[in-house]
């Protein structure tokens, strides 16, 4: 039930997202300047955090997603649902290490070394 | 008497007569405190529910049952609950302990943790009549609109109607199911949505759908292609895990679902 609860949350994330995105990326479309200036905006370690957040839920729904679907279409799919959720799980970890490794060193830096 | 008694002369033993302890070569059964925390509702009184904590020194071979038995006939005589045969056959007592459909008749108190009071709820999603006794009518109503019985429009047969034990194996595990609720009642859809059919509904319209004697599976498929049948489960699993009798519940919504799509390309 809990891979569920998380596919439903990480869901209604990404949807926030995509809202949000879609708004700010139309702003191009107002004037550039505006686009940059909000954009500009986002350069900071709250949102950099907040990016990370966001890349971790739109993983674990990715993949979950493909696990959901192989339970549906899948003959032999809900006999290895278990083991299907541990490779999830083992393949999001596979996935976010080295991306949070990367993406939090150019957060930081960008922050307190100012390149 | 004879010195040598065998099963055929021996006198049943007298019920309410305890045996010494030689007889039937067990030993002590051990035995332990348990405190059972029931969740009360008498709405002759409270529109709320509340819990109650009973304390009773159980054995090691006593069930959630016994204990439920224990406190309605030592402790408080108003406790409710249903139970039938107390041998996981009648679906009667299908309950939440510990946060987990099961039956009390089928749950060992020593499977439990007795450190920490046993928590026994009624099942979720069905209006709560008193104590542990629920309203099962919506569930059987669900039951009942996915014809549960055999439809035959051949002409009938003088003898049984054959099946090879291949067919008979395909819906062996839908056979299983003693409609208890405890698939139902543990299923977050069914939970926010009452009209959902119910992992137990789809579970016995499979039995019928993949039986080769059966003529009414599309019908059957029919009415479990709608807004409220297979498709409102999203394969949390919960009814498959809540089983007493072991079905792979999910595994048997998953085919109901192919075999939908499938007739209908």
């Amino acid at each position: 039930m809990w891979s569920w609860v998380g596919h439903r949350i990480t869901g209604v994330v990404i949807f926030v997202f995509l809202l949000v995105h879609v708004l700010d990326t139309s702003l191009v479309r107002v004037s550039p300047e505006a686009y940059t200036a909000v954009i500009g905006a986002y350069k900071n370690p709250i949102m950099g955090l907040g990016e990370a957040a966001l890349v971790a839920a739109i993983v674990f729904h990715a993949f979950n997603g493909l696990r959901i679907i192989a339970i549906d279409f899948w003959k032999k799919g809900p006999k290895y649902q278990r083991q299907m959720l541990w490779t999830v799980l083992i393949a999001w970890v596979v996935v976010m290490v080295p991306f949070l490794i990367r993406h939090l060193t150019i957060v930081f830096s960008n922050f307190f070394g100012g390149h | 008497m004879s010195p040598i008694e065998t099963a055929e002369t021996a006198p049943e033993p007298a019920s309410k007569i305890e045996l010494p302890a030689h007889v039937g070569g067990g030993g002590e059964i051990p035995t332990f405190d348990v405190t059972l925390r029931v969740r009360r509702y008498n709405p002759e009184y409270s529109e709320e529910s509340t819990w109650e904590d009973f304390s009773m020194t159980m054995y090691g071979t006593d069930r959630v049952l016994d204990a439920l038995h224990k406190v309605k006939w030592e402790q408080d005589g108003s406790l409710s609950f249903r139970r039938s045969c107390a041998h996981g056959v009648c679906g009667s007592d299908a309950m939440r302990i510990n946060g987990r459909n099961r039956l009390a008749c089928k749950t060992l108190l020593k499977d439990l943790d007795t450190s920490k009071p046993i928590t026994v709820e009624p099942i979720k999603g069905l209006p709560v009549e008193k104590d542990l006794i629920v309203d099962m009518e919506p569930f059987f109503q669900s039951f009942r609109e996915v014809m549960p019985f055999l439809v035959n429009r051949g002409h009938e047969p003088a003898k049984e109607r054959l099946q090879s034990a291949e067919q008979r194996e395909r819906f062996d595990d839908t056979t299983k199911c003693i409609l208890c609720a405890a698939c139902t009642s543990s299923c977050p859809v069914f939970w926010t949505d009452g009209q959902y059919f119910g992992p137990a509904a789809i579970v016995n319209a499979h039995r019928f759908i993949f039986d080769s004697r059966d003529d009414a599976g599309d019908m059957r498929l029919e009415i479990l292609n709608d807004k409220e049948g297979v498709w409102r489960c999203r394969t949390t699993f919960n009814c498959t895990e809540a089983c007493p009798r072991g079905i792979q519940v999910t595994q048997a919504i998953a085919e109901v679902k192919q075999a939908i799509l499938a007739r209908q390309v």
